[in-house]
């Protein structure tokens, strides 16, 4: 029935370069949520205090994120800015759209965030003299990233994932180095099999890394 | 001395305070009383500025709350509050709650917060909970954090709203003797209670409220047994 014979040996002997690819989405998708995590918090921010342009630039940014498949937004700092003779690198369209694709999402997890922490938090931190800024990163931001942890690392595992979109904008990442290979030696099943494997395994770290640092940070 | 002239506060078209005039001086313990929507919360919530006002003044100490140059923040160091529901801030410790607000408002040093701190939760009987978080505390106990928390910042003031109506029955009492304990040593205070023995064998003045206005303000004595309004006769009838 089947007739295929598999050669596990050309895939042993990139193995090195295919775990070296690992880290790099591992770094790309850090890199990325890290500036997700901060675009998404400020444009929650701007979504639930603002009025005006500010609000709009917010509202407009998360609905493109949430509703265009994260390709074409990766696509359009790609190919889309390239039209305009902006040219970026690989690495950045990866970055940039992954990070624009996270801080989206991210930021309507913050919004529920702080929904759910009673307005009458604020009011006693305010009446204890503290500042609204005060108040919200002494008292309200320490309590929205506890309820928006876990989204967070969701979010965290759904980023490793998605870079594998890299390999269509030339960035060689995991899934790009496994595709390089892949094509070199046509033992693509093969390949893609392992790399499958490595994702399993990074997304596992992730997890029980995010895991370990939940125990640390949250006490209460 | 809190002098408030002539306050009206509006809801939209619901007119909550309608004129009212009070003077509360230092080192008195005014309790207000009065049936739900009269408009007793709300006063104290003008009193400190967490609600704006469309008519009249609050003065703290001749300055004016809802002037536009006033530094409320400043302001508010003056003047404690504690809500009904405690708000403790359920991510810091007990000590943390009450030296959060001395150590980044007042700028004091991180050890001499945490020393002040532990002194004010000792004084309100929480000198065994300093490493607890919030959630592992009883109602009755988180009141009194928020009690301890307010007087860290050494307000001259303290108001209460309605300190005592989330509790378990069973844990009214300690609150009412941590509030009893501070008008023993002093401490100003305006209560909005609805514990008439509170408000009896503690105030020096009693207010009742009736649908936005101070109908009757007087020695415990006379409201409880010489009550001028008929409304406020009615009112302690209910209560009783």
């Amino acid at each position: 029935m089947f007739d295929y014979n598999f050669h596990w040996r050309p895939v042993l002997k990139s193995f090195p370069d295919l775990i070296q690819a690992g880290f790099v989405t591992l770094e790309i998708a850090s890199l990325a949520m890290l500036l997700g995590i901060v675009i998404g918090l400020c444009l929650a921010l701007m979504r639930i205090n603002m009025k005006g342009p500010l609000k709009w630039f917010a509202v407009t940014w998360i609905e493109i994120a949430r509703n265009t498949p994260a390709l074409f937004q990766l696509f359009f700092f790609g190919f889309g800015l390239g039209a305009f003779g902006i040219n970026l690198s690989p690495f950045t369209i990866i970055l940039t759209g992954l990070s624009f694709n996270c801080a989206g999402y991210l930021a309507e997890n913050f919004r529920g965030g702080f929904q759910a922490i009673p307005v009458m938090q604020i009011n006693s931190a305010r009446c204890l003299g503290m500042n609204s800024w005060q108040a919200y990163t002494r008292i309200v931001i320490p309590q929205v990233l506890r309820i928006v942890y876990y989204p967070i690392t969701n979010q965290m595992v759904w980023a490793v994932l998605m870079s594998s979109l890299g390999m269509l904008v030339g960035f060689k990442e995991l899934s790009g180095e496994t595709q390089f290979f892949a094509s070199k030696t046509f033992r693509v099943f093969e390949y893609f099999a392992v790399a499958a494997v490595i994702y399993y395994v990074i997304v596992k770290i992730v997890l029980g890394a995010s895991r370990l640092l939940a125990m640390r940070l949250f006490r209460y | 001395m809190i002098q408030i002239r002539d306050l009206h506060k509006h809801f939209g078209d619901l007119h909550v305070l309608k004129g009212i005039n009070l003077d509360v001086s230092k080192g008195e313990v005014l309790s207000i009383i009065g049936s739900s929507g009269s408009g007793k919360s709300t006063l104290l919530y003008c009193i400190n500025g967490l609600e704006a006002i469309q008519q009249g003044t609050v003065h703290i100490n001749g300055t004016d709350v809802h002037a536009k140059n006033t530094d409320i923040n400043k302001l508010r160091q003056k003047l404690g509050m504690v809500f009904q529901q405690w708000n403790s801030f359920p991510h810091l410790t007990t000590l943390e709650n009450v030296a959060l607000a001395p150590r980044i408002v007042k700028g004091k040093s991180k050890e001499e917060a945490l020393e002040l701190a532990a002194k004010q939760l000792k004084h309100v009987g929480l000198g065994d909970k300093l490493k607890n978080y919030p959630v592992s505390l009883s109602g009755g106990q988180q009141q009194r954090l928020a009690i301890a928390r307010a007087l860290a910042m050494e307000p001259e003031y303290m108001l209460f709203d309605e300190a005592t109506s989330a509790l378990d029955p069973e844990k009214v009492g300690e609150v009412l003797d941590t509030m009893r304990l501070l008008a023993e040593e002093g401490m100003t205070m305006i209560c909005v209670t609805h514990e008439m023995g509170f408000a009896r064998e503690v105030s020096d003045r009693v207010a009742y409220f009736h649908e936005g206005i101070m109908e009757e303000i007087g020695p415990p004595q006379q409201i409880f047994e010489d009550a001028q309004s008929e409304h406020t006769r009615k009112f302690l009838m209910n209560v009783r």
